[in-house]
């Protein structure tokens, strides 16, 4: 009780942690019995009979909302900024510690909102995560728009007051509790990082909280934001609404896309961080990192409207939307080239976080590539839902956010047990889940330009027109069940590694610069926080170390 | 020691190193708005008067981006609905929107909650004006207390007085059978005076909090962060209004 109700960082932060891992793993159950209904559509499941259509929706729905909101936000964005943003800063507590702290209640209360769903009288909503009216406005439109959908908006609308709650502390924390000489340009990109992810999560989650609270009012009060004229739901002409569905998209991706950015942004951060370490080099502009990181997050607030290209939108606005998406392919090209030279004539320690930091760096070039394709207008209107969408940001974000998390976690553990992973059976579940995550994903690529839709809950039936994907659809699913399988690996690891399997690490046993390694309580800092293999002697620089005089 | 509002100019240079050839570190202060004071040679907590305040404010500041967005987005959800009209099969142009004609005790609220910044800011002002608030500090009695409480007290009475209006408001438009479900326009009327008066809610409850915090806060800077985190806030909620209520008497 007493550690649940803490308002110690580090221990929040574990709290955080294992909500994530209950969402994840929860996930991912939910996205093999998807995949299981896809290959085997007439299975009977345990308890629960054969899948119907509404079924497999309501596992999409929940999938999609688990993951991107309680693991790829929760953890990069909430564990991870817990653990070890103070200790970076060189500070011992948060602003706010008790904000922190209601911000993890109010999170865990939404998550139990969410899961709730599941026991609603007609089960969970089917509409996706992105809940486009007049599907989710009218309870009658299917099973699980009712009670499930009503409580998927009062989960969501309390995770965007956690959200903003804990990013203000973040904000808040970086801006006013940096150790002596710890100046901007000092900071360590993760930090930069979750600044720039803080102030859009203040930015995007005020926006859906809103639209949340616009959708519950059509839905309970009889307005009509977002429900047209003439909808008729099994026959039954329902009130006249003159309100616009679009608008709700308009509101929902002004969150979205910047949500991805929330996702992936720490992860960039934790890769330049890691990269530096274990190729023993310095960021070779830092300046243009930082501005690389700043000119995401504002560019990211523009381009939402590429998630609506064939919704009705005003072509030159699509025209625009996707001019603003090019533009933001500038900085992140930038960031990647960065990593890439530091790569290049580095002395690489192949460590686990290191591979796992190579991994992301894999799939984050590998799924950007097929971003600026989707951002054609002319080209999206052939791929929009099919699984060419799904592989773009199951590689993008998903793949490249979990395997940055993994590295983080490897990376950090030190830190919460004394001990290192294992690294043995660190390198077996790097390799295993890097091969089944593009075996996994890739094939979508080719699903989709054959024109397979997303949201189909299965592909046989009367039509043969999709009969030639089914082998590409099972390859598909054991390939998902491998990398299931391998995660295994890694819960194993962490809990072998827990109980004293490993030797106890050394204080900084990566031998990194930052200040969360240093142990010192009062660290004052005056130089930068990259000091790899530049100093005549010692191999690096840690940040609390004063810089020796020539 | 209390932040006030004379500056006085720190030295930020520090000693020659005294290694001869090689460039002092670091002659810049941090540049997180350390401001008057010399953030570089101390930890957080003990950097002075600022440092407190300045944590304060950024969370202020960050609730009130996120409220902005909020404002702005039940602004453009007004405009998108308001030109959400379609094409009949009678080739008629056919909207639901009615334009309404706002209560006219809204120009008076509005005034009231203007009248009742100013006493926000007067009140304010007095808890950083420097020879008050160092006589505080030294606990020579508590002249910028006494002279702040008259003025917040007022704000609270006027603050008061503006919900009441718009309680009236929604009274008078009830009586003319606008309900919250009458029409679209009715909605945003009742919806932007309604969360803007839950904000309100929130501030008035910050206002009587500032006010007790400044007889029993002990320390001077608390006193200061509870009135000064109140202000700001009561300000934006002002500013806020404003372009409400604008919204709603000019953009029918």
């Amino acid at each position: 009780m007493k550690r649940l109700f803490t308002t110690d960082h580090r221990a929040l932060a574990l709290n955080y942690l294992i909500l994530g891992l209950i969402a994840v793993i929860t996930g991912t159950l939910l996205s093999l019995l998807m995949r299981i209904h896809r290959t085997w559509p007439d299975l009977a499941m345990p308890f629960h009979g054969a899948l119907r259509p509404e079924d497999y929706l309501a596992l999409v729905t929940m999938h999609g909302t688990l993951m991107v909101f309680f693991v790829l936000t929760v953890v990069p964005q909430s564990a991870f900024p817990n653990l070890v943003l103070p200790a970076q800063i060189g500070t011992e507590r948060m602003a706010f510690p008790r904000l922190n702290s209601a911000a993890f209640w109010i999170t865990a209360a939404s998550l139990l909102t969410l899961l709730a769903a599941f026991m609603a009288p007609e089960g969970a909503p089917i509409s996706g995560w992105t809940n486009y009216p007049p599907l989710s406005a009218i309870a009658a439109t299917g099973p699980g728009q009712g009670a499930g959908m009503d409580l998927w908006l009062l989960s969501i609308a309390l995770f965007c007051l956690a959200a903003i709650l804990s990013s203000l502390n973040l904000l808040a924390t970086i801006v006013a509790r940096r150790c002596p000489g710890l100046t901007f340009t000092r900071l360590p990109l993760t930090v930069w990082s979750w600044l720039t992810s803080s102030a859009l999560t203040i930015i995007a989650f005020s926006a859906l909280l809103i639209a949340a609270a616009l959708l519950l009012s059509d839905r309970h009060c009889g307005t009509s934001f977002f429900l047209p004229t003439g909808i008729v739901v099994n026959g039954v002409p329902q009130p006249n609404g003159s309100g616009s569905p679009m608008l709700w998209l308009h509101l929902f991706w002004f969150f979205g896309h910047p949500e991805v950015y929330i996702a992936i942004l720490p992860g960039m951060g934790i890769a330049s961080s890691l990269l530096a370490n274990f190729t023993r080099r310095p960021v070779p502009a830092y300046r243009l990192m930082v501005l690389a990181t700043l000119l995401i997050g504002f560019l990211g607030l523009g381009v939402w409207g590429h998630h609506m290209f064939v919704s009705g939108m005003n072509p030159y606005a699509g025209t625009a939307f996707g001019l603003t998406t090019i533009a933001i392919s500038v900085p992140s090209s930038a960031e990647v080239l960065t990593w890439l030279v530091m790569l290049f004539r580095g002395r690489l320690r192949l460590t686990t976080p290191m591979l796992f930091a190579l991994g992301f760096l894999s799939f984050f070039i590998a799924g950007g590539l097929t971003g600026p394709i989707l951002a054609q207008p002319a080209l999206d209107a052939y791929l929009h839902n099919t699984f060419f969408v799904v592989a773009h940001f199951h590689l993008v974000m998903a793949m490249a956010g979990v395997f940055s998390v993994f590295a983080g976690l490897y990376y950090w553990y030190p830190l919460i047990t004394g001990r290192c992973m294992d690294e043995t059976l660190g390198k077996i579940h790097f390799w295993i889940s890097l091969i089944a995550a593009y075996g996994t994903f890739f094939p979508m690529h080719l699903a989709g330009l054959a024109g397979e839709p997303r949201h189909y809950a299965q592909l046989q039936g009367p039509v043969e027109s999709f009969a030639n994907l089914i082998p590409v659809e099972r390859g598909i699913t054991w390939s998902a069940f491998l990398l299931a399988a391998a995660q295994l690996i890694f819960l194993w690891n962490i809990f072998r590694s827990a109980r004293r399997a490993t030797p106890e690490a050394a204080p900084n046993p990566w031998q990194a610069t930052t200040l969360e390694w240093s142990g010192v309580s009062h660290p004052t800092v005056s130089h930068g926080p990259y000091d790899y293999g530049t100093v005549s002697t010692g191999d690096f620089l840690p940040q609390w170390q004063p810089e020796k005089p020539f | 020691m209390p932040a006030t509002f004379t500056r006085h100019t720190v030295e930020t240079e520090r000693k020659d190193t005294g290694f001869g050839g090689k460039p002092p570190l670091d002659r810049r202060p941090t540049g997180g708005g350390g401001g008057d004071e010399n953030w570089d040679s101390h930890h957080s907590r003990r950097r002075g008067p600022r440092e407190q305040l300045i944590r304060y404010r950024m969370a202020i500041f960050s609730i009130l981006a996120a409220d902005f967005v909020f404002f702005a987005v039940l602004v453009s959800a007004f405009f998108v609905r308001q030109s959400a009209g379609h094409i009949a099969a009678s080739e008629n142009y056919v909207s639901d929107w009615h334009p309404l004609s706002a209560p006219p005790i809204l120009w008076i609220n509005t005034a009231i909650l203007l009248l009742s910044a100013a006493t926000m800011e007067i009140a304010r002002r007095q808890l950083f004006h420097e020879i008050d608030i160092m006589e505080e500090w030294l606990g020579l009695g508590r002249p910028a207390v006494r002279r702040a409480a008259p003025w917040l007290i007022a704000t609270i009475v006027l603050g008061a007085a503006f919900l009441a209006g718009q309680w009236m408001a929604w009274h008078q438009m009830a009586q003319q059978g606008f309900f919250f479900g009458s029409n679209p326009n009715t909605y945003f009327f009742y919806l932007v005076t309604g969360t803007h008066a839950v904000h309100l809610l929130l501030g008035l409850g910050a206002l009587v909090f500032a006010l007790i915090a400044m007889f029993r806060f002990r320390r001077v800077e608390m006193r200061q962060i509870a009135v000064d985190s109140a202000a700001w806030y009561w300000h934006a909620m002002g500013l806020f209004w404003l372009f409400l209520f604008v919204l709603i008497a000019f953009f029918q």
